[in-house]
């Protein structure tokens, strides 16, 4: 069994991100960028199917400019063994993106597609689901368990009521949620021999996908401030404030 | 053209953000359709065509349809998308898993998560957890847009009588399979419609402690929130999880306890309406968009809020 995994850069989940003056998009420059959350869960979960001896190879992709390289070498430091970078300049949808790995699946013929199950840019939460519909494979998002079968993954999916199991037949798309596992560290060695393993190099105008965007971004504006609260002395006073000022008790 | 929603259910009622969708699907166009895909689903059917919103109901009713499965709605929803302008649904765990399936087979790049119409093609939507709201034009043809629930008012459920219109099943799917549902029952409000949530963190240093939430929550009748440090601690299960990952929470009253406020978390709860901190770290974020913040130990604090709470002569429910 093959394993494809996509992965993103992202600003990293820990900046305060900033909307810029002219209302044009948020300042990415100089700011911490790293690897999609639970794309690190999804990178995971392929590493660990192949030391259970499930999986032959673990192919890390990532669609983005040349610095999303350092997001395979992340990938690669945990256990990939290769990656493929598909160049493309600016903004690009998920649609884009979904058909780009279609591409790239058709290539490498993967019997498993691993992706997180949202990008904390966007927040989108699309591109997973496009590529099974693309590619009329089945869909299991918002995995919290994978269970590999002989044709077949036994996904649990968190759900709003609580938890689904589905069984999905092989070829798949897995989308992964945080609770799917705990992503290990990458070890200094590991690092190190990481930056030797083998990165493809892709433009994505040589696949022939229209990478345009479709949705016009208008305008991007910070939310609406909060007005300033309070602090009280007491939980007394708290509960007087929330009866008497606020009156939702 | 019209609005085509597709329906949430589970065979026998319609689910409350599919009631938030419609009203969503109604600013764009008053033109709303509602699809319902099930089995046995008669009641489902016959309840929407009872909200005023409503002007048809496509109603495809077969045994194939008893679970969800987006691999099956979606080769419904494909046959008859031509004849509408836009497909609908709630943001949720079920729309999310469905919309994109079915925008990529139509060639249409979708508008997620949206919390405000602002034309027929012009949305806004959050993007970076809430920390910033982009507006965006679609230029498809079709619009398959995804509505954040609690951004807009339930429609109302009475008054109306829309036509139902049965309609053909597609094939089913072989390629995926339900096995089991575990839902959660639990008789507190649903932490997604609840008017008052109350939710721990970390600071709550393990599942034996939410009994001191727990105790607050039944006195208010709230629904009980967690952050993901709480849920990654394993002190309590990810269906009560708040946050960007987790659910989105709008109630009247949100009790946030031993919650530091990462930006993740505030993205679920921050459009709250009266936000209530309670924290012996004066410095943590969450204070910041507190209207009301108690820098305490929780231990402590807690006991006494309900002992506060039993002295008032009447508390709203």
């Amino acid at each position: 069994m093959k394993i494809l995994v996509a992965v993103k850069r992202v600003i990293d989940y820990n900046v305060q991100i900033r909307v810029k003056e002219d209302n044009s998009g948020i300042v990415t420059d100089n700011v911490k960028m790293s690897t999609n959350p639970p794309d690190d869960n999804a990178i995971e979960e392929a590493v660990k199917i192949k030391e259970a001896g499930k999986a032959s190879e673990v192919v890390a992709v990532s669609v983005g400019e040349e610095k999303a390289q350092e997001t395979l070498r992340k990938a690669l430091a945990v256990g990939a063994d290769r990656g493929i970078l598909v160049k493309v300049d600016g903004a690009i949808e998920p649609l884009a993106v979904s058909k780009i790995l279609q591409k790239i699946v058709e290539k490498e013929k993967p019997d498993l597609v691993f992706m997180g199950k949202q990008a904390i840019d966007d927040d989108c939460n699309q591109t997973g689901q496009m590529l099974a519909a693309l590619l009329n494979w089945p869909q299991a998002t918002f995995a919290s368990k994978i269970q590999v079968k002989e044709k077949s993954l036994e996904v649990t999916r968190e759900i709003d009521e609580g938890l689904e199991t589905i069984e999905v037949s092989v070829p798949a798309i897995v989308t992964c949620d945080l609770r799917l596992n705990e992503p290990r560290y990458a070890s200094l060695p590991n690092i190190m021999k990481a930056k030797k393993k083998p990165v493809e190099q892709i433009n994505a105008s040589d696949l022939g996908v229209d990478t345009k965007p479709r949705i016009e971004q208008i305008k991007v504006e910070e939310p609406p401030k909060r007005k300033a609260g309070i602090k009280v002395a007491s939980v007394e006073e708290l509960v007087q404030k929330l009866k008497n000022e606020a009156k939702v008790i | 053209m019209s609005v085509l929603l597709i329906a949430e259910h589970n065979n026998k009622e319609v689910k409350p953000f599919t009631l938030n969708a419609i009203s969503a699907a109604s600013q764009i166009n008053e033109d709303v359709h509602v699809l319902v895909i099930g089995s046995n689903s008669e009641d489902v059917a016959k309840s929407i065509s009872e909200i005023p919103n409503v002007k048809k109901i496509i109603h495809v009713n077969n045994s194939i349809y008893e679970n969800y499965l987006a691999e099956n709605y979606t080769s419904v929803i494909f046959k008859i998308s031509e004849s509408y302008s836009h497909i609908v649904c709630s943001a949720n765990t079920f729309g999310k898993n469905l919309m994109p399936r079915v925008a990529a087979l139509l060639d249409v790049s979708q508008v997620s998560d949206i919390t405000k119409v602002i034309s027929e093609d012009t949305f806004q939507r959050p993007i970076y957890a809430g920390n910033a709201f982009a507006t965006v034009k679609s230029n498809d043809k079709i619009k398959c847009v995804t509505i954040r629930p609690t951004s807009f008012d339930p429609a109302p459920t009475s008054g109306g009588s829309a036509e139902i219109q049965n309609s053909d099943a597609g094939e089913a799917t072989e390629i995926s399979k339900f096995i089991k549902k575990e839902e959660i029952k639990s008789d507190r409000p649903e932490l997604g419609t609840a008017r008052i949530v109350v939710s721990g963190g970390r600071g709550m240093q393990s599942g034996e402690n939410f009994k001191l939430i727990t105790a607050v929550a039944d006195k208010l009748n709230a629904a009980i929130g967690a952050s993901r440090a709480a849920v990654d601690a394993g002190y309590i299960t990810n269906d009560h999880q708040v946050g960007q990952t987790g659910k989105v929470v709008v109630p009247d009253l949100y009790i946030a306890v031993g919650i530091s406020g990462a930006i993740q978390h505030l993205a679920g709860m921050k459009e709250s309406k009266v936000i209530v901190a309670i924290n012996k770290d004066g410095e943590a974020p969450i204070f910041s968009v507190a209207d009301y913040g108690l820098e305490a130990d929780l231990f402590e604090a807690l006991p006494k809020f309900l002992e506060e709470l039993n002295k008032l002569n009447t508390i709203q429910k």
